[in-house]
């Protein structure tokens, strides 16, 4: 193992998109616990150069494996199979009406209930990309439609982004009234 | 220095020499330090069995000063050149200061966004006043244990920026501290609650000091201490809740101000009466201000009522970092009370109703982020071998570059655990462009105005090519002590250019320099036999660990490194036995340390990855 290994092999875990949390934690942890440079810091700078780059590609594996829309690109790349999200934006159509009916949702919700619908129906779509996502990865050994559901899995999360700060815009001013009275 | 020893992680070279290492909790209004002696961790007082030393420093004319109780004692009569809440400054700028026309000081604006303070003994830095304060608590230390430090865990808020952080750590230099670790507030109170209660579990820490508010959200679990969030408010605290009182007070005499006194002389009565009404329902508050006697009834619900902005600001900040941990309240096993302002039953009340439970005050929240910085610092220095505490802290504040528009791009946001490094790749916007200008900020806004700036350099020496056709790399690198490196290189030709991100506090690395030696300059020949006699001591240590070294690993160098090294190794054998200057020795020892840096990498490296493929193993 070395500072080039992938992140699987780092963290001893089969490479493949199905990923148990609790045991990625538990390995992150433990890895740390060798690398990190607090572990070394009586040992002079040439030791913490070292256990930094260590403990940041170790941080930088885990924050990998951990999110499964960053796993599966991950998967992908490694597969030879390429994401091109810049130059790359073709996407079905029944999916850009999807998101055409959100944005419209989004833009007309006016309370906090109807926002955290349009979030449920946003985590239910989310979680149906992930499945067929990994579907195609780990059973299907299928890259290219693998590569399509990761592309809508980040408009996804894109707009999920942007509900979340109009969610927290309303209950922030919904906690400034509570707290006016 | 022993850069070679490599032994069990986190245990000292020599298991008989115990290393003084402190926590240091250094406080808007008071600060501390903490030491474990005798196996137990307690705050460490001063010769008249204070351990609170409150953070005020006094200049006088002519060079003297007053630390703590006397500088706090005179800040009503000589309110100009005693500084107090100075921590409130570090790293900032004249127009970073809210309300600075309510307080006494004459503000200096030096330039690059950073202020300094004209006093009886001329201009001072904040980082200069930090240090007297800092200084003053390492003396006490040494007292205490009658030996050097060597060296402090020094806490500081969550949410300090980068700016903050480097001129807390400068403060440190400046005071001759070697600081082991930067920590975070919050972290340092659960590790001094987490190893008294032994907890498992998600904890939130409400930290309300007198300058800072700072609430954060961790993970406890077999000595792991995660961070998950961190947020507050770094311009709130139990001193915004004096100013308040001090207002009304005001507003209620139908009085005004005269003189910097005046303002000094409302906000002791605003502080004494605050304190007082956190044990009784009402505080009648009489004495002089220069244009007339003031007169008030202060009822707890007026104070209450005329601070009820202040804790809603606090909660706001807390519902904020809950959603940023992805947590609801109810998921929050415990909260841990921090800091003396937590004492207002407001404050108690507000908590209590979010979270539904009753908070936990078991330690002294004076004491306890001094007490868990200790903790850490104990380990750090390697005088705890079993120890097997682990942090994982998360940086506060989102870091970016400008760009095109004055929008910021973020390359790492908030909340990521450190030590990380980040990437993003830039091009040029014009045909033959060979330089880019590259401007760091920090903050969770979109315009680069909204944001704090850090640092600006430039990569020069770009080959011109097409617009669009460079590629820039820039690298974002945040240390275990939150600290930032950028660097940015043109991956096709390889040009390179990097910057320790590094604000001007009024002081650069020279002055620093020279005022470390003005601080020395007194008994001048001790001062030398001391020095070499150090010299001496890390000499013999070093070609010690080195001889050490190449006995277990001679196998990864070759004949020309082995040779070069055990030349280094005579020249300062020679040294030691000819020279009686300390420079001498200290050159030939710093030499051979870095003529032996890249082995001590190396084995390094090969520790490290026999431990983490023996887990591995282990775990199969």
């Amino acid at each position: 193992m070395n500072l080039q290994s992938d992140d699987f092999e780092l963290f001893g875990v089969p490479r493949r998109f199905a990923q148990d949390a609790a045991v990625l934690d538990a390995r992150w942890k433990e890895l740390q616990r060798e690398a990190h440079p607090d572990r070394f810091s009586s040992q002079g700078p040439a030791a913490q150069r070292v256990a930094m780059q260590w403990s940041v590609r170790i941080n930088e594996a885990y924050n990998r494996l951990r999110d499964p829309l960053r796993r599966a690109a991950y998967l992908c790349e490694l597969a030879g199979a390429s994401i091109n999200a810049h130059s790359n934006t073709a996407m079905p159509a029944a999916f850009l009406m999807q998101q055409m009916h959100w944005r419209e949702a989004l833009e007309e919700a006016a309370d906090s209930e109807s926002l955290e619908a349009l979030a449920d129906r946003v985590a239910r779509s989310r979680r149906e990309a992930l499945a067929s996502c990994g579907e195609a990865i780990d059973t299907a050994c299928d890259f290219p439609l693998a590569v399509e559901q990761v592309r809508s899995l980040m408009f996804i999360e894109r707009f999920a982004a942007e509900l979340d700060a109009r969610i927290d815009a309303v209950q922030d001013a919904a906690g400034a009234w509570g707290r006016g009275q | 220095m022993a850069l070679l020893q490599i032994s069990e992680p986190g245990q000292a070279p020599d298991p008989h020499q115990r290393r003084v290492a402190v926590g240091i909790d250094l406080g808007t209004t008071h600060s501390l330090v903490a030491a474990v002696r005798h196996g137990v961790v307690e705050c460490l007082p001063d010769s008249q069995g204070q351990v609170i030393l409150p953070s005020v420093v006094r200049y006088l004319a002519g060079g003297g000063r007053q630390i703590g109780g006397a500088a706090l004692a005179a800040g009503v009569s000589d309110p100009e050149n005693t500084i107090a809440s100075v921590k409130r400054f570090m790293g900032r700028g004249l127009a970073d200061v809210a309300g600075r026309d309510k307080l006494p000081y004459r503000f200096v604006e030096h330039g690059q966004g950073m202020l300094t303070l004209h006093t009886a003994d001329g201009v001072k830095s904040p980082v200069e006043v930090s240090a007297e304060i800092l200084a003053t608590l390492r003396q006490r230390a040494e007292d205490t244990f009658n030996d050097d430090l060597y060296g402090a865990v020094i806490t500081v808020p969550a949410y300090f920026d980068d700016a903050q952080r480097q001129a807390t750590k400068d403060a440190a230099q400046l005071a001759g501290i070697q600081v082991l670790r930067l920590i975070n507030e919050p972290t340092a109170a659960a590790i001094a609650y987490g190893l008294d209660n032994a907890s498992e579990g998600i904890y939130a820490v409400f930290d309300l000091g007198g300058g800072t508010f700072d609430i954060s959200v961790l993970r406890l679990a077999r000595g792991v201490f995660e961070v998950i969030a961190t947020g507050g408010d770094s311009a709130l605290g139990g001193d915004d809740y004096d100013q308040a009182l001090a207002d009304w007070l005001l507003a209620q005499s139908g009085l005004r101000i005269d003189g910097p006194g005046d303002k000094a002389q409302l906000k002791a009565w605003a502080r004494r009466t605050k304190e007082a009404l956190s044990a009784t329902d009402s505080v009648a508050v009489d004495g002089h201000l220069t244009l007339g006697r003031l007169q008030v009834e202060v009822q707890r619900e007026d104070f209450e009522a005329v601070t009820a902005p202040l804790t809603a600001r606090a909660m706001s900040a807390v519902r904020k970092t809950l959603r940023d941990a992805k947590l609801d309240r109810s998921d929050v096993q415990g909260v841990v009370m921090v800091g003396g302002s937590t004492r207002m039953p407001q404050i108690q009340r507000a908590v209590a109703e979010f979270f539904g439970k009753a908070p936990l005050n078991n330690l002294n929240p004076d004491e306890v982020v001094a007490i868990g910085a200790a903790i850490q610092a104990n380990q750090l220095a390697g005088n705890d071998p079993a120890g097997d505490l682990l942090l994982l802290d998360v940086i506060p504040l989102s870091l970016g570059i400008e760009t095109m528009g004055g929008l910021v791009e973020r390359i790492v946001p908030r909340n990521q655990t450190i030590p990380t490094a980040m990437a993003q790749d830039f091009t040029t916007y014009k045909d033959g462009q060979t330089a880019l200008a590259l401007h760091v900020v920090q903050g969770e806004r979109d315009l680069v105005a909204d944001c704090r700036s850090l640092a600006r350099f430039e990569l020069r020496g770009i080959p011109p090519m097409a617009a669009g056709a460079a590629r820039i790399r820039v690298t974002f690198t945040v240390d275990a002590d939150g600290l930032l490196n950028v660097s940015a290189r043109e991956t096709g030709s390889g040009v390179e250019a990097r910057i320790d991100v590094k604000p001007s506090y009024g002081l650069s690395d020279a002055q620093i320099a020279s005022m470390l030696q003005e601080s020395f300059s007194t008994a001048e020949s001790d001062i030398k036999a001391r020095a070499l006699a150090e010299a001496r001591v890390d000499a013999d240590r070093m070609l010690l660990a080195t001889q050490s070294a190449l006995d277990a690993d001679s196998a990864l160098l070759d004949a020309g490194q082995r040779h070069e090294i055990d030349r280094l190794m005579d020249a300062l054998r020679a040294v030691l036995a000819e020279s009686q200057d300390a420079g001498q020795v200290e050159a030939a020892t710093e030499a051979l340390a870095k003529g032996t840096e890249a082995f001590a990498a190396e084995r390094m490296n090969h520790s490290i990855q026999q431990a983490l493929a023996g887990r591995s193993v282990e775990s199969l």
